[in-house]
């Protein structure tokens, strides 16, 4: 794995680049042992065995990728390391979205990748889930933005959408020229979305949207909002645009994370809309959860890369890190804090990669994506912790990724279902009873 | 205009490099290959080209079965083909051998430029570009840090041991480009989802008309390159700016 910090080496060994006066051959060994078959795809031919196992990937997971999989996982990799990182830490500490990067973001083709045609990728959900993981390791912030695009606000009108609203819509989003954000939360209805206080009425041809929504991740800089309201026939979905009379947004002052993403309340008064703005294929609030399992799955794919900054900030600071005369590394309380940390890297990656493939094949529920979810983000939560703690004063600063990161996923725990809400899912799913209420 | 460019797939740069201490070659098991970023800036130099001026772009690489990850990277990034030269004869080839060997593939389609990089960033042998050209006898034009083409005469910037120096060239030749010459582009997820249906054709020796000839070259020793020497700290007495002034003219950098 190419690592966003250097790789650690917890052993002292040579710093060098590589050698020199060398002539070098062309031709590297023979093929040798090719590695296993996963569910019919072919894993990526990585020739030998590894003389050396990846830390942040000790079981090979991304061996079970496709070589175009690897290829968008280096390209997504390689551009957040050049193009966002450099600037993160200053714009979490100003409380801004490095919105200059949206046309990039465009052209690498991340805006709504995983839906077909109307000028996106149209690619699998495995690599979805494999661009989240990269651009959430830059920051969640980032990912927000492209899951928020991607699959709160292009999904709905590609899934739910009209002809006309497909067409007029999605090429410019995927084109990075509009913006979308995505309108459910209220101040007091988060879990419990059908306690929705937004209402929208008749009027004659048109409609009147009127109420507010909170919470709302790329709000005040949206062009275009995809708003849910009650009306007489159950919840339904409008396509609101910036600079509708009564329609305006204002960003949520005094965030302590997702400092690098604009969070924002939008409020509607008497916001008249025409039939066309409405998604004729949504109705009910079936409609708003499917966007959110969508966008879920790349969160439970997003935090791993969170997770693995983490996680190799701590290694590599306990590697040159001095106490008592030896590294900290040496130390059997960090030795059982990384191997804690690796292993559930581990596992977070199996089960997000599990959820890939039944994505891919058609065959993921929402329990499902709740279960990855909820245990992921956990995961990765603890684990920013720990690396916090395992950085001591250092991990407070900006100057490292962790503490950025650790406060980005106490929003990320709480957003696209609470950790609670995903809890009673799945134990409602085993038991069969609900106890939502 | 038909271009061809050469590319490697080389052990990534950002993890050490061990050398085998029987082959005196590097160690590239277990470690993850990469395109070799310096062939980055041929790819888009010759894709700028051909964007501008019509025509395609041809990777041709010479390496192992898993050579095939970096020409799809250079597909991904618009190449319309590439070529993958591997066989076993090969392990352990020299310069010389992989210029035959490269120019052999070149010559086997169209071309009316060769790109390369100045050097791979594994071997440093930096003398392959030269040899293919001479190989397929036309000129080399080295150390490109800008390129322009008016559609019938190449105009190089070329970097020196001294500064630029500007010349011109017809086709066919070979230019190799340094790296700043361009902003690589990211291949597009579009692009990546193309690759896999651009044709990659694989070749071994047979298919090849080339002569490897005799073993021209064997690694005797390998060594450690000498530590680098402290710099020099120059105490500020007063006349600290006077001295940097000197070092710099010593250094020839003004």
């Amino acid at each position: 794995m190419n690592d966003l910090v250097q790789p650690p080496a917890v052993s002292p060994g040579p710093p060098a680049r590589g050698p020199t006066s060398v002539v070098a051959d062309r031709t590297g060994p023979s093929p040798g042992r090719a590695l296993a078959r996963q569910n019919g795809r072919m894993a990526a031919d990585r020739s030998q065995a590894p003389s050396r196992l990846d830390p942040a990937d000790l079981y090979a997971v991304d061996s079970l990728l496709s070589e175009e999989e690897r290829l968008i996982q280096g390209t997504v990799r390689d551009w957040v390391r050049r193009r966002f990182l450099p600037g993160v830490a200053g714009h979490f500490a100003a409380g801004t979205f490095p919105g200059e990067l949206i046309p990039e973001l465009a052209s690498l083709g991340l805006l709504g990748m995983h839906l077909q045609g109307y000028g996106c990728a149209g690619s699998s959900a495995l690599a979805y889930g494999v661009a989240c993981e990269e651009l959430e390791a830059g920051d969640s912030g980032l990912r927000s933005f492209v899951s928020v695009q991607g699959s709160l606000c292009m999904f709905p009108i590609r899934r739910f959408g009209s002809e006309e609203q497909r067409q007029r819509w999605l090429p410019e989003m995927a084109a990075g020229r509009v913006v979308g954000c995505f309108g459910l939360t209220e101040a007091d209805a988060g879990s419990d979305p059908a306690a929705m206080r937004t209402r929208a009425r008749r009027a004659g041809g048109d409609w009147i949207v009127s109420g507010s929504k909170m919470w709302i991740s790329n709000g005040s800089i949206a062009d275009l909002a995809v708003v849910w309201a009650q009306t007489d026939d159950g919840v339904r979905g409008f396509l609101v645009e910036r600079g509708m009379p009564g329609f305006s947004a204002r960003d949520v002052e005094g965030k302590l994370s997702l400092r690098a993403s604009v969070t924002s309340e939008l409020v509607l008064d008497e916001v008249r809309l025409p039939q066309a703005s409405v998604l004729p294929e949504a109705h009910g609030l079936r409609a708003p959860l499917g966007c959110l399992d969508e966008a879920r799955f790349g969160i439970s794919w997003g935090v791993l890369g969170a997770a693995r900054a983490c996680y190799q900030a701590a290694l590599e600071y306990a590697a040159g890190r001095h106490a008592f005369g030896r590294p900290i590394a040496a130390f059997q309380l960090t030795q059982a804090r990384l191997a804690e940390m690796a292993t559930r890297l581990v596992q977070g990656r199996l089960v997000a990669h599990r959820l890939g493939v039944l994505k891919d094949a058609g065959l993921a529920r929402p329990v499902q994506v709740s279960l990855a979810k909820r245990a992921n983000t956990r995961m990765a939560l603890d684990i920013a912790r720990e690396a916090r703690a395992m950085l001591g004063a250092n991990g407070i600063t900006l100057e490292y990724p962790v503490a950025r990161h650790m406060a980005n996923l106490e929003a990320v725990l709480t957003y696209e279902g609470t950790e609670e809400v995903h809890t009673l899912v799945l134990g409602r799913e085993v038991t069969g009873l609900s106890a939502f209420s | 205009m038909d271009i061809a460019v050469c590319v490697k797939q080389i052990p990534d740069p950002n993890t050490p490099g061990e050398l085998d201490p029987t082959t005196h070659r590097l160690r590239r098991e277990g470690v993850d290959a990469v395109l070799d970023p310096g062939d980055e800036f041929g790819i888009e130099a010759g894709l700028a080209l051909a964007e501008a001026h019509g025509g395609e772009v041809r990777v041709v690489s010479m390496g192992p079965e898993r050579s095939v990850e970096a020409i799809r990277k250079a597909l991904a990034m618009g190449a319309a083909g590439g070529v993958l030269v591997a066989d076993p004869a090969l392990v352990g080839a020299d310069a010389l051998t992989t210029a035959r060997v490269l120019a052999a593939a070149i010559r086997r389609g169209p071309f009316d430029l060769v790109i390369t990089s100045t050097e791979s960033t594994d071997g440093y042998t930096g003398v392959v570009p030269q040899a293919i050209a001479e190989l397929l006898g036309i000129p080399a034009v080295t150390f490109a840090r800008s390129v322009s083409f008016d559609g019938s005469t190449l105009t190089v910037r070329r970097q020196t041991e001294n500064g630029t120096e500007t010349v011109e060239a017809g086709l066919p030749c070979v230019l190799s480009v340094t790296a700043g010459v361009n902003a690589p582009r990211y291949p597009s997820l579009r692009g990546i989802m193309a690759a896999r249906s651009k044709p990659l054709d694989r070749l071994s020796l047979n298919d090849l008309d080339v002569q490897l000839g005799e073993v021209d070259q064997e690694i005797v020793r390998v060594e450690p390159a000498p530590q680098r020497k402290g710099g020099e700290v120059v105490a500020d007495d007063g006349t600290g700016a006077q001295r940097i002034l000197e070092l710099l003219r010593q250094a020839k950098v003004i």
